[in-house]
């Protein structure tokens, strides 16, 4: 390794030993320890709970139920929209992949008031059917699934969407040309093809659905999933089986990503071609069938989120009974620009996604840069521990932090940051490196390495070709992976709950 | 000048370049040409100043700059890919290397305008490189890294991205501009006839290697060993017995007799075993009836390929088989036919089995 490479490495190194690394190792730590000493003990208890292993089972089944769901609806919406030619396609292709963007508590939120007891929703059925009461409650598993398949169905549907442009229409052509109906194509060549689309839109439905916190949290009601139950034990006070909880949590998700990694290597068809997806087919008799259908399934899909936008434009105490919100007007909006009291938590969260998005900007420039362009020892480790925050569920990264930065003990690299305002936006910093650390390396692996050589032999400094060329080029990157982040940190909802003080809210 | 002075690189066990010393005269085209994995890019890039020897140095104009970065040596380079910064428009690209080393745009603006015209692209500088043709985006290249006066310009097979044709009249005209300037260019490929076309000076590599360095005359005629008669152009190898008397003759297999030159400095033993190298050109099939002489080697012939202006015939000789350029046109496959060599061919001996 030589010395600049040394320079570029050390500190990227070492933020990530200390900041990722570091604080997982100490939540592990915990679970094998009881004052001081090592124990299995937390892990007997975890074991022999019936409650504990019960969140554990409600965890893997409601996220297997999870992609089931998400699939049943990303699936035929991606054939949808990469197979067929309709008005308004490209519009409405693009709305379907929305949900993605909000926040997660904001979609829970959302369904409250859509499908919750006094939603627009509920309230329709109510009045049609001349039901005395709501016809449903929206609580328990049934609410957690319907809100996971609502949002993680845009997983597959852009992944199979993706696949379906990629796939080599001389692949169907020859299907179809060696006597086999539509049905035997699907089924026996394009389907097994997208195998590793599907595959990937699954697991990574899953582990979302593992990792999920607002939807339990907001709807489990008594039901508990391992999320949720840290967040009971938290507040219980039970430190030992915290981490447990986390630990299982955390080797859960990791399995699941390397049962992932190892099916995207397994699986494979590039093709031997360099053939085009098939043109989108025409349907010019059924287009407005098509492109009505279409229309409808994404207002459905949105309906959640439309439905946050309305109820922000309705005074407070103003909607009781009516089916459509009585009074519109922008009083909320303006009780919270005019309020202190409300205003504050608004600034609050600006700034810390703010700071949070910065710090990601800067080490992911430098991150990047290393892990493209140079060639060192423990170059795959870096890479590993780059993506870690992204395979480790937000609650177990929220717990690893509340007791890493909880006491003050400098020479340890701890110190009390709970209760400081620095704890959320490193808890950001940390949630979004592997996503804008990602972008940028992406735009690395694009930047053609000789056009930083063209600026050197034209006698351009270091710094020069950084700023005239390198900077400029990766900025779209840049940039994307860093609106994205600050979106997530000003939705981060876990980490604030779990990391929640008085004066940071 | 530029001197290359027993230049080294290794990657770990493998050796990419090895022990190579060259010279490029000033106002001399010199071309590294060899196969993939030669070490020929390795060494362009050692010395622009990309890649670190691992031994040996690199002289520029009595200077030693092997230890300086490629910003400090200042030599122009043309890329494959040509490298154009996608988000500078033509005249920003071609000004780069002025605007690095502090000139002031002004300053820089009749030299951009002089270069975009010496390459026959005037009023392209607000262009945006994308929309330029695959060869338009060479010659903006090209500009680039003529703008600063570069002392030595290095080209990575510049040519490749082009199709055919274009290739062909882009080569002309980049040695004709080449010559013009009086500009020292080092030339990277793997293309014969190009390195052929395009430079003063061919630097044969192979393995790491240098095999030989000369005009391409002298490579093609005068091969200092088997690789380079077999790179340049097309060579038939027989095994071959010196004549005891002395080296001017060689005993073919068959009984043939032909007249020989040694190709290489090593001295060879009068009556050892040798190879003989000839190349299609200096042979040609003998019309049948004709009359025999101690030279005519006999064989059966293979095929004929029709090539236009001439044609080809493969004829087998005992366990080889000779590709020959002319003879007559009614020779039919399974003929029994006679080669002979031309008067004046040049025709070369290696020592040992060297085929």
């Amino acid at each position: 390794m030589n010395r600049r490479t040394l320079v570029l490495a050390a500190p990227v190194v070492l933020v990530l030993l200390w900041l990722v690394l570091y604080p997982n190792l100490f939540v592990l730590g915990d679970s094998f320890s009881e004052g001081g000493r090592f124990s299995l003990q937390h892990y007997r208890r975890f074991w022999t709970s019936r409650s504990e292993i019960g969140a554990l089972w409600a965890s893997v089944w409601i996220s297997a139920a999870s992609v089931v769901l998400s699939a049943l609806l990303g699936v035929p919406l991606a054939f949808l929209f990469a197979r067929y030619q309709f008005p308004g396609r490209r519009l409405l292709g693009a709305l379907a992949a929305m949900p993605v963007l909000l926040p997660p508590l904001v979609g829970t939120i959302s369904f409250l008031f859509l499908y919750g007891e006094s939603g627009f929703f509920t309230r329709g059925v109510q009045l049609l059917l001349g039901l005395e009461s709501p016809p449903w409650r929206l609580a328990g598993p049934g609410a957690i699934l319907l809100v996971h398949a609502y949002t993680m169905y845009v997983y597959f549907y852009l992944f199979v969407a993706a696949g379906l442009s990629r796939l080599d229409a001389g692949y169907a052509e020859a299907a179809t040309a060696l006597g086999a109906g539509r049905w035997l194509t699907l089924r026996r060549i394009t389907l097994p093809m997208l195998a590793p689309a599907l595959g990937g839109a699954a697991l990574l439905v899953f582990m979302t659905s593992m990792a999920s916190f607002s939807a339990p949290y907001v709807f489990g009601g008594g039901f508990r999933v391992l999320s949720t139950q840290i967040y009971a034990s938290k507040l219980n006070g039970e430190g030992g089986l915290v981490a447990v909880e986390a630990v299982v949590l955390a080797v859960a998700s990791l399995l699941f990503l390397i049962l992932l990694q190892r099916y995207e290597g397994a699986r494979s068809y590039t093709g031997a071609s360099k053939g085009l997806g098939p043109a989108p087919r025409s349907a010019v008799s059924r287009g407005w069938m098509l492109a009505l259908g279409a229309g409808a399934a994404i207002a459905f899909l949105l309906l959640p989120h439309l439905t946050v936008l309305l109820v922000s434009f309705v005074p407070e105490g103003s909607w009781t009974t009516e089916f459509f919100p009585p009074v519109y007007s922008l009083e909320s909006y303006r009780s919270l620009v005019s309020s202190p009291d409300r205003l504050v938590p608004v600034l609050n969260s600006l700034r810390m996604a703010t700071v949070a998005t910065l710090a990601n900007i800067v080490f992911a420039f430098a991150a990047g840069y290393l892990l493209a362009r140079r060639r060192f020892w423990g170059r795959g480790a870096v890479n590993a521990l780059v993506v870690l925050p992204w395979a480790l569920p937000g609650t177990v990264l929220a717990i690893a932090l509340a007791s890493t930065f909880a006491v003050h003990q400098p020479w340890a690299g701890q110190f009390v940051l709970i209760g400081s305002f620095a704890i959320l936006p490193l808890a950001y910093f940390i949630r979004n490196i592997p996503l804008v650390t990602r972008a940028v390396l992406a735009s690395f692996q694009q930047l053609d390495p000789a056009v930083e050589e063209a600026a050197a032999s034209l006698g351009a400094s270091r710094v020069n070709t950084l700023w005239r060329v390198v900077l400029p080029l990766v900025l779209p990157g840049l940039a994307a992976g860093a609106l994205l982040a600050f979106v997530t940190a000003l939705g981060e909802f876990v980490a604030s709950i779990l990391l929640y003080t008085h004066r940071t809210r | 000048m530029l001197r290359l002075d027993a230049l080294s690189r290794r990657f770990g066990d493998t050796v990419a370049v090895s022990e190579l010393s060259l010279e490029a005269e000033p106002g001399q085209i010199l071309s590294l040409l060899g196969p993939s994995g030669c070490g020929k890019t390795t060494t362009l890039r050692m010395v622009a100043g990309f890649e670190t020897p691992s031994s040996g140095r690199v002289w520029l104009d009595g200077r030693d700059v092997t230890r300086l970065g490629a910003q400090q040596r200042g030599m122009g380079m043309v890329f494959q890919n040509y490298a154009l910064f996608p988000h500078l428009d033509v005249w920003e690209n071609v000004a780069f290397g002025l605007l690095a080393r502090g000139e002031a745009r002004r300053d820089a603006a009749p030299r951009v305008e002089r270069v975009l015209e010496l390459v026959e692209l005037p009023g392209y500088g607000k262009r945006r490189v994308q929309e330029l043709s695959g060869g338009q985006q060479q010659r903006v290249a090209l500009a680039r890294a003529l703008a600063p006066e570069p002392p030595v310009l290095l080209l990575d097979e510049p040519l490749s991205n082009l199709d055919a044709a274009l290739r062909e009249r882009t080569r002309t005209e980049l040695r004709a501009l080449l010559k013009r300037l009086g500009m020292t260019a080092i030339f990277v490929t793997h293309d014969q006839e190009e390195a052929f076309a395009l430079s003063d000076r061919v630097a044969l590599l192979h393995q790491g290697h240098l095999q030989q360095v000369g005009t391409p005359e002298a490579l093609y005629t005068a091969p200092a060993n088997p690789f380079v008669a077999s790179f340049l152009g097309r060579a038939n190898f027989l095994l071959a017995t010196l004549d005891p008397a002395g080296s001017s003759h060689a005993r073919l297999a068959g009984g043939a007799v032909w007249p020989v030159r040694t190709a290489t400095d090593a001295p060879m033993q009068p009556g050892s075993a040798a190879t003989v190298m000839v190349r299609p050109e200096a042979l040609r099939l003998l019309p049948p009836g004709s009359e025999l002489a101690p030279a005519d080697l006999q064989g059966c012939l293979v095929d004929r390929r029709f090539a236009g202006a001439m044609s080809f015939y493969r004829v087998q000789v005992g366990d080889r088989e000779l590709l020959v350029q002319g003879g007559p046109a009614d020779a039919a496959p399974g003929d029994a036919v006679w080669v002979r060599p031309r008067e004046g061919a040049v025709i070369l001996v290696f020592p040992g089995d060297a085929s």
